[in-house]
């Protein structure tokens, strides 16, 4: 039987304001416990909760960059539940008023436009985190410690409508999600630290069917691999049980990376009832057009629209465009190292795959790009260098380690080290002719027609020069010095 | 001494007739005399009291001008956070907790060196007409010790009224400062909802919770509000208006004021001889070239019912946070993290409190949230309407504060909607969010009785004037004798 996977997301992600949501205490990571935390946020009696605007600021944003429409009026709520990571046993949230609607991004699946819509996007507060002592759980633990640190930071949370087809297209979503959140500056979009987090919602159906299977939700995805991973089990596990003749229940399952399983975490029956109602200690916030239209000022160029820039102004390949928009720094650091040096006759194509090696070069050592400060200068130099045949392109990857995360001026380093292609004919020649002294066989060879051994002596020309001759150059010199050419 | 209002007790400070360690030591000595009878505080807060008495004397001894209720001593009602002082809302779930941070309006008074006294007993949360639900015990009327102060600011109210304390600061969610007013012959004050930070005050129903004040005179109340009102940046419901004084109308003409009387307040809930009392004394008033007219406010025969909807909805939300996890009472008898809340909750909250959270869940449920809640969030807009439109025409809206006298405890405990129908007269005005006072008028089976005046929002100047005026006609006088005898 033909299956059809229906998928939506909950994406969490935490925003990257100095403050919390509803207080002055510090928003930061990885703080000692219980250090950022006042009375406010650890809920004693009497506190009441201040906007933070900010939040509201990156809402807006988020908003506009995923096509949605921004609610003029704008209310929290209080979703009510007890656990010991919500000191107020209530959620400040948003409910039947969020402040962004009916958006949409657009991914693309196997060289295809898929659009993905988005339902909803709020402001909500995230929870504290409890620490389980003498077991992963609260179930064994001998007891259990609460950090208050991240409660009260500020998330947004990003409801996409059920027409995800299938696990990888989730993967995809999600980065392009996380992509648009960093070029926003809005937040770090970090899922190991829990910065960027996700629920799914996977149901399936027969193919062709209109009515929606029971859906069940996967939480606990904490990596782009295990979004992926999780989903596709779950996928598996109900298409199993549909064509053994059973029925799905609609659950919370919990993901588990270790053993790569999902186990149920509660029944639809289980479920909360949180009994929202508009929190009476906030009052309504109002969105007029002025806002609206300030934020949008202040939006960064997004990477669909400095993809169709790159391929229109600069004719680079799309691949080549897509892969320098992945993060906003590239983009920007390949366009000013390729503007800072244009009048020196370098192309963009050039700088592109210089940019391109270069950042590859951060991503395979594990190294961070955004603390890569001379990037650009760097990239620029280094093209240069490319361009003038000053050195090979094989050589650009050997001095890499050397100069990324210094200030090395990468022409500098080159005439430094010596590195410089041997392009002077003249020194070239003395040492052709002494190759071809010293090799009198494979000379002959190839004088009779034997090409295959140009390669030998390319490779003997390259030895003695320390692999700094101009490859393009010697190979003529040596034709003609052979008299072939 | 004891006996004299704010006002003459900061001349004597002013003109150097008495310094304000000695009035503080009076004041102090009185209320722990007393209070063994009266059980009008849960603390009394030496300590604190003496150190700003001093410094208004170290001020006077150096020549420095004192600001008006400087060195004026004050009681502060038990659910408003003061730094490091057990702040319990009468409720054992809060026994011994100590705030790490001091309310706005305490904040407020610190500046203006006030002595605070005490803190002083309430109905468990504020939920209650008669301090009844006190986990401390019921306090007493000082009128009649055998009858209840009202609630829930009973203590509060208690102190101005027994001279424990010439001021006090209550909170009023449906007329917990003006009904114990009543009930005691004093002063007090319902600001319109937003005049005063509500950031410190453990809350009730958010949208219905107010601080006010209680003294013995009207003009008392107006200087002490222009100590606690202003906008309060903590406080995202505080609005953001003008600084007035309210002292300003307080000499302002009455003749010619009109005032409404609506039917709904004034009607067959009254008995015939309150009834009586009300319109004798009515009558006397018109004398003095008031005109007074009956009106019908429609909405206001469902205010009762929209209130015990709305503020155990707050509430339900509210009180969840005592859930023994961070701070107050945690139960011994706990296996498991939901059984610890669960028996801390059972054991820590009285009858009545658990009873309006059961409501206000039941209310907020999915299934029954549109049928209670968001009905009474409608009806909630009617009755501000209805006010508005009363509001183009009348100066004030007046009625009893109170449908009986204080009542005796134990009276209306066994059937808790006689106990809330106590409060009728007063609860639509939190509703609608407005400005209303209970001024003492007089006598009804030698216990006092209070008249509600109320102003359309904002216009807490207005009122204070006319209520002053109002006072001076009705003459009414604490009787201390009285009130000593008894003690």
């Amino acid at each position: 039987m033909s299956w059809e996977v229906v998928i939506g997301l909950e994406i969490h992600a935490q925003l990257k304001t100095n403050s919390k949501l509803f207080c002055h205490c510090s928003a930061a990571f990885g703080d000692t416990p219980n250090t950022n935390i006042c009375p406010v946020c650890t809920a004693m009696p009497g506190v009441l909760p201040v906007l933070n605007k900010k939040v509201v600021d990156s809402a807006i944003k988020l908003g506009l960059a995923t096509n949605c429409k921004i609610n003029s009026i704008n209310e929290f709520s209080r979703k009510n539940y007890f656990y010991p990571d919500s000191p107020k046993a209530y959620q400040i949230s948003q409910f039947d008023k969020p402040i962004c609607l009916a958006g949409y991004l657009n991914i693309m699946v196997n060289n295809e436009l898929r659009r993905i819509d988005i339902t909803r996007i709020h402001m909500e507060e995230d929870a504290g985190k409890l620490v389980h002592q003498g077991s992963d759980n609260i179930s064994g633990a001998t007891h259990s410690l609460v950090d208050l640190n991240r409660c009260s930071v500020p998330l947004l949370e990003i409801v996409s409508e059920p027409v995800i087809r299938s696990a990888t297209e989730a993967r995809l979503y999600m980065e392009k999600m996380r992509q648009i959140i960093r070029y926003l500056d809005i937040g770090d979009g970090n899922m190991e630290e829990g910065s960027l987090r996700c629920d799914a919602n996977v149901s399936i159906r027969k193919r062709g069917d209109i009515k929606l299977g029971t859906k069940t939700e996967v939480k606990n995805l904490n990596s782009f691999k295990s979004v992926e991973k999780a989903i596709n089990l779950e996928i598996d596990r109900q298409i199993d049980i549909l064509e053994d003749g059973g029925t799905i229940i609609q659950e919370t399952r919990h993901y588990n990376e270790a053993t790569a399983s999902t186990t149920s975490l509660r029944s639809k029956e289980e479920a909360h009832d949180y009994r929202y109602f508009p929190d009476p200690d906030l009052v309504p916030i109002v969105i007029d057009e002025l806002w609206i239209e300030t934020i949008r000022k202040e939006l960064p160029e997004l990477p669909e629209a400095i993809q169709k820039r790159f391929v229109n102004d600069y004719n680079l390949p799309t691949d080549h465009s897509v892969r320098l928009t992945s993060i906003k720094k590239l983009a920007e650091d390949f366009e000013n190292a390729y503007k800072n040096r244009k009048n020196e006759n370098i192309t963009p194509l050039e700088t592109a795959n210089v940019a391109l090696k270069y950042y590859d070069y951060f991503l395979s050592n594990n190294l961070d790009f955004s603390k890569s400060n001379h990037a650009s200068f760097q990239i620029g130099g280094l093209t240069f260098l490319v361009n003038t045949s000053t050195v090979s392109s094989s050589t650009i990857t050997s001095i890499l380690p050397d100069i990324v995360n210094t200030n090395y001026d990468p022409i500098e380093y080159v005439k430094e080290k010596g590195l410089a292609q041997v392009s002077d004919t003249g020194e070239l020649k003395s040492i052709i002719q002494d190759v071809i002294k010293e090799n009198p066989g494979p000379a002959e060879e190839i004088k009779s027609g034997k090409m295959q051994t140009i390669g030998f002596m390319m490779g003997q020309i390259m030895q003695k020069t320390k692999g700094k001759a101009n490859p393009g150059l010697a190979n003529k010199m040596l034709k003609e010095l052979l008299g072939i050419s | 001494m004891i006996h004299l209002n704010a006002h003459e007790l900061f001349n004597k400070i002013k003109n150097k007739e008495v310094s304000a360690l000695e009035l503080t030591n009076a004041f102090i000595t009185h209320s722990k005399k007393t209070n063994a009878v009266l059980n009008s505080y849960n603390l009394i807060t030496e300590e604190i009291a003496i150190n700003t008495a001093n410094r208004v004397d170290k001020k006077i001894a150096t020549g420095e001008k004192l600001e008006i209720f400087e060195g004026v001593p004050i009681a502060i009602k038990d659910n408003i956070c003061i730094e490091d002082i057990e702040t319990t809302c009468s409720s054992k779930i809060l026994e011994g907790f100590k705030p790490p941070y001091n309310a706005t309006i305490i904040e407020k008074l610190n500046a203006m060196n006030m002595p605070i006294i005490g803190k002083t007993n309430m109905d468990e949360f504020a939920m209650g007409s008669s301090t009844e639900t006190s986990f401390y015990g019921v306090s007493k009327n000082p009128w009649d010790i055998s009858t209840v102060p009202g609630g829930s600011s009973g203590g509060s109210a208690v102190a101005v009224a027994s001279g424990q304390a010439p001021l006090s600061i209550g909170s009023d969610t449906g007329g917990s400062i003006r009904q114990p007013a009543s009930f005691c012959g004093i002063v007090g004050v319902k600001p319109t909802y937003g005049r005063i930070s509500r950031y410190g005050l453990m809350a009730f129903a958010s949208s219905l919770d107010q601080i006010g004040p209680f003294s013995k005179t009207v003009e008392d109340s107006a200087h002490l509000l222009n100590i606690l009102c202003g906008y309060d940046f903590r406080d995202s419901t505080s609005q953001n208006v003008k600084a007035e004084d309210f002292t300003r109308d307080l000499n302002r003409s009455i003749k010619g004021i009109k005032v409404a009387i609506p039917k709904e307040l004034y009607n067959s809930s009254l008995s015939k001889e309150v009834k009586d009392y009300y319109d004798q004394l009515i009558n006397k008033l018109s004398n003095e070239g008031i005109i007074f007219e009956e009106i019908e406010l429609p909405s206001l025969k469902y205010a009762l019912s929209t209130y015990y909807i709305i503020a155990p909805a707050e509430a339900s939300s509210n009180l969840s946070r005592y859930d023994g996890v961070r701070y107050g009472y945690r139960s011994e008898n706990a296996n498991s993290l939901i059984e610890m809340m669960t028996k801390s909750r059972s054991e820590g909250f009285g009858d009545e409190v658990k009873r309006r959270i059961l409501i206000g869940n039941y209310v907020l449920s999915s299934g029954y949230y549109d049928a209670y809640y968001k009905k009474a969030q409608q009806v909630r807009t009617l009755i501000k309407e209805d006010y508005k439109k009363a509001f183009e025409t009348y100066d004030v809206i007046l009625s009893p504060t109170t449908p009986t006298p204080a009542f005796k405890p134990g009276e209306k405990t066994a059937n808790p909607l006689e106990m809330y129908l106590n409060d009728i007269m007063t609860i639509p005005v939190n509703l609608a969010g407005l400005p209303a006072i209970s001024i003492p008028c007089g006598m009804v089976n030698n216990l006092p009785m209070g008249l509600q005046l109320t102003g359309n929002v904002f216009e807490e100047s207005k009122l204070l004037g006319i209520s002053n005026q109002l006072e001076k006609i009705l003459c009414f006088k604490l009787n201390n004798s009285f009130i000593e005898g008894v003690l």
